[in-house]
C-alpha cells in the first residue's frame, strides 16, 4: 500500500446531543481512490465535514502528510491542499460557470493546460461557460461541483454520493472522469452509496456503521465477496445493484 | 479556446417580470393624477425617496444574505450620517454657504466622505461589540442590535443634545429646475444622480471583482465559500462596514432631504427599509434598488391621491408581492 495522505486516528464528532462519530480511524494512501461506504446515517458525510472542520472533532487526530488538522478552520484546511465536493455540491446558483470556477482558482488567472483538460473531461461545462449554474441539469452541476474541486492543483479531493439523483448516462459519464483523474494520481477520499460504481473505482474501501469503521481493506476484495458486502452494506447495498 | 465566448442573450433566461411592475405602477400613477406636471413631479419625488431608501437598505441585505444577521440597528448609522451632515455643514460655512455651485457640491461631498467613513468605522465596532457574539441567533440579534442602536441614539443625544437640529440645503442646492410647466427640486436631481451612480457602482462590482463575486457566493452558500479556501469571517466584516457606510451616506441625503435633525432619525426610516428588503428579496441588491422605488414611487402616488394610505400601501405593496413571490422579488437562488 502506498504512503498514507491522510490519517484518522480515534476521531469523535458531537453535534449537540447526537454523537456521531464514535472513535472512527483509517487512511486514506496517496495516489488512490478511497471509497467510504455504509449506510445511510452511518457517519460518511460527517467524517467528511469532519475533516474540513465544517464539523468540529471533538476528540481524535486528523493528520495530512504529518500536520494535525485538529483546530485549524475550514479556509485554513482548503488552502492547505484540500478540496470538498459535498452533497449538495455547494453550486453557487446566481453565478455562471465560469464565476464559479474563477472563485474556486484562489491563486488567480487560470492555468489554461489544466482548464482545458477540464473541459475537455465535462463537456457541458464548456457549453454552458457563461449560463448561470442555476440553469445546469443536476448532472451537469455535478460535473461543474468536481470541476471547481480540480481547478487548482489539490493533496486531496473529498466526494460526497457524486451519484446522488444523477441520471445513469451521467454516472457513466462520472465513471470516466474519476478513472481519468485516477489516471493522473489524483489522492480521492470518495463516499458513495453505489457499490457498482465505488467499486468500478475504488482502490480501497472503508466501511462504516453506526458512527464506526466496520471494514477497511482493498476494493478488490470487498467486491469478491458477496456475503461480506450483504453483511456490511445490506440495504444500501441492494437498492443500487 | 471557445469558453470564452459569450453565449446568445437569448439562451440566458433573464426574469424580467419583476422590472415590468414600474412601468405599471407608472401608468396606474399617471392614471390616477389629474395632470401630467403633478404625475411627473410625483414620480420624480418618488424615484428620489426610493434612491435614498435603497442607498440605506443596500448594505442591510447584503448583511442579511451573507451573515444572516437581523440587524436591527442599521437605523444608528443613518443616524450618524445624519449628524455628520450637521457637524461637517456647520464647520465649512464658507462651502456650504457659499453662492457657488461647486462649492455647494464639495461641501455636500466631504460630508458624503466622512459620514462614509463614520459610518464604517462604527460599523466596524458595532460588529465587534454587538453582532459577533450573536451569530446564528435571530432572537438575541433583534435584541442586542435594537440595544446597540439606542446606545449609540443616547451618545448622539450627550453630543448633540435632545434638541430638533436644522440642517439647511447650500443654497445653490435649493430650488427648482423649470421645465416647462414642472418644476423639479435641484436636489432631488441630485439625490437621483448619487442613488444612480452607487447602484451602478454596486452592480459593477459585484459583477466584475472577485471580492464581488465572493460577496455573491457567500451570501447563497457562506460555508462553500470557506470551503475554498475564503477567509469568510473578514468578509463578513469588510461587508458590514460597507453597509454602515452606505447607510451613513444615506443618512446625509436623508437628513438635507427633510432639513430636521434628531437622535432617532434612524429608526424612524427603519420600518420602510425593511419593507423594501424583504419585498426585494433578502440579499438581493437589484431587488432591494427596485423595491425601494417601487414602494416610494407608489407610496407618492398614494399620499397625493388619498394621503391616508399612504403608509398602507407600502404595507400592501409588499403584501401583493410575496403572495405573487414568497421570497421577494429577486430571490436568491440557493
Amino acid at each position: 500500500m502506498s504512503d498514507a495522505l491522510l490519517r484518522l486516528e480515534g476521531v469523535h464528532t458531537r453535534i449537540g446531543q447526537y454523537h456521531i462519530l464514535q472513535g472512527v480511524s483509517f487512511v486514506v494512501p496517496k495516489g488512490q481512490v478511497t471509497v467510504l461506504l455504509g449506510r445511510n446515517g452511518a457517519g460518511k458525510t460527517t467524517t467528511l465535514r469532519t475533516i474540513m472542520a465544517l464539523w468540529k472533532a471533538t476528540e481524535g487526530e486528523i493528520m495530512l502528510s504529518g500536520m494535525n488538522l485538529i483546530g485549524r478552520t475550514t479556509d485554513e484546511i482548503a488552502r492547505i491542499g484540500l478540496a470538498y465536493v459535498p452533497e449538495n455540491m455547494g453550486i453557487f446558483g446566481g453565478l455562471t460557470v465560469r464565476e464559479n470556477m474563477v472563485l474556486a482558482a484562489r491563486a488567480g488567472p487560470f492555468d489554461r493546460n489544466r482548464l482545458g483538460w477540464l473541459l475537455d473531461l465535462f463537456p457541458p461545462l464548456r457549453t454552458f461557460w457563461n449560463l448561470p449554474a442555476t440553469h445546469l441539469s443536476g448532472g451537469q452541476k455535478q460535473m461543474l461541483s468536481i470541476a471547481r474541486a480540480l481547478i487548482e492543483k489539490r493533496d486531496l479531493i473529498l466526494v460526497d454520493e457524486p451519484t446522488k439523483g444523477i441520471a445513469p448516462v451521467i454516472i457513466e459519464h462520472m465513471i470516466t472522469a474519476f478513472e481519468e483523474l485516477k489516471r493522473v494520481n489524483t489522492t480521492v477520499l470518495l463516499v458513495e452509496q453505489n457499490f457498482s460504481f465505488a467499486s468500478a473505482l475504488g482502490d480501497n474501501a472503508v466501511v462504516m456503521d453506526e458512527g464506526r469503521i466496520v471494514h477497511a481493506g482493498p476494493m478488490a476484495d470487498l467486491a469478491a465477496d458477496r456475503a461480506r458486502q450483504k453483511t456490511l452494506l445490506g440495504l444500501s447495498l441492494d437498492a443500487h445493484q | 479556446m471557445r469558453c470564452e465566448s459569450d453565449l446568445p442573450a437569448s439562451a440566458i433566461n433573464r426574469d424580467w417580470a419583476p422590472i415590468l411592475l414600474l412601468p405599471v405602477a407608472g401608468v396606474l400613477g399617471f392614471l390616477l393624477t389629474p395632470s401630467t406636471p403633478t404625475w411627473i413631479t410625483l414620480t420624480i419625488a418618488g424615484l428620489a425617496m426610493g434612491m435614498m431608501i435603497f442607498i440605506v437598505a443596500s448594505g442591510l441585505t447584503i448583511v442579511f444574505g451573507l451573515m444572516d444577521v437581523l440587524n436591527f440597528g442599521h437605523g444608528a448609522f443613518i443616524t450618524i450620517g445624519g449628524y455628520v451632515a450637521f457637524a461637517v455643514l456647520s464647520a465649512l460655512p464658507g462651502l456650504a454657504n457659499s453662492e457657488a455651485l461647486s462649492d455647494n457640491i464639495l461641501a455636500l461631498f466631504v460630508a458624503l466622505a466622512v459620514a462614509a467613513i463614520s459610518g464604517a468605522l462604527v460599523g466596524l465596532a458595532f460588529e465587534r461589540l454587538f453582532v459577533r457574539k450573536v451569530y446564528g441567533d435571530h432572537l438575541k440579534q433583534i435584541l442586542v442590535t435594537m440595544g446597540g442602536m439606542i446606545i449609540i441614539e443616547q451618545i448622539a443625544l450627550m453630543i448633540w443634545g435632545p434638541q430638533e437640529r436644522l440642517v439647511s440645503l447650500p443654497p445653490m442646492l435649493r430650488g427648482v429646475v423649470p421645465l416647462d410647466e414642472v418644476a423639479i427640486e435641484k436636489y432631488r436631481i441630485l439625490v437621483i444622480a448619487v442613488g444612480s451612480v452607487l447602484f451602478a457602482s454596486m452592480q459593477l462590482i459585484l459583477a466584475r471583482t472577485r471580492i464581488g463575486l465572493l460577496v455573491r457566493a457567500g451570501v447563497e452558500d457562506s460555508e462553500m465559500v470557506q470551503a475554498l479556501g475564503y477567509r469568510i469571517r473578514r468578509l463578513f466584516i469588510g461587508v458590514f462596514a460597507a453597509g454602515a457606510a452606505l447607510a451613513g451616506v444615506g443618512g446625509v441625503m436623508w437628513v438635507l432631504y427633510r432639513g430636521t435633525l434628531t437622535a432617532g432619525i434612524g429608526g424612524e426610516l427603519m420600518t420602510l427599509v425593511f419593507i423594501v428588503i424583504v419585498l426585494g428579496g433578502l440579499g438581493s441588491i437589484g431587488g432591494c434598488f427596485l423595491g425601494a422605488i417601487l414602494v416610494a414611487v407608489i407610496s407618492n402616488y398614494a399620499a397625493f391621491v388619498a394621503p391616508s394610505l399612504a403608509l398602507v400601501s407600502t404595507i400592501a405593496v409588499m403584501v401583493a408581492v410575496l403572495l405573487w413571490r414568497p421570497f421577494g422579488l429577486y430571490p436568491l437562488k440557493k
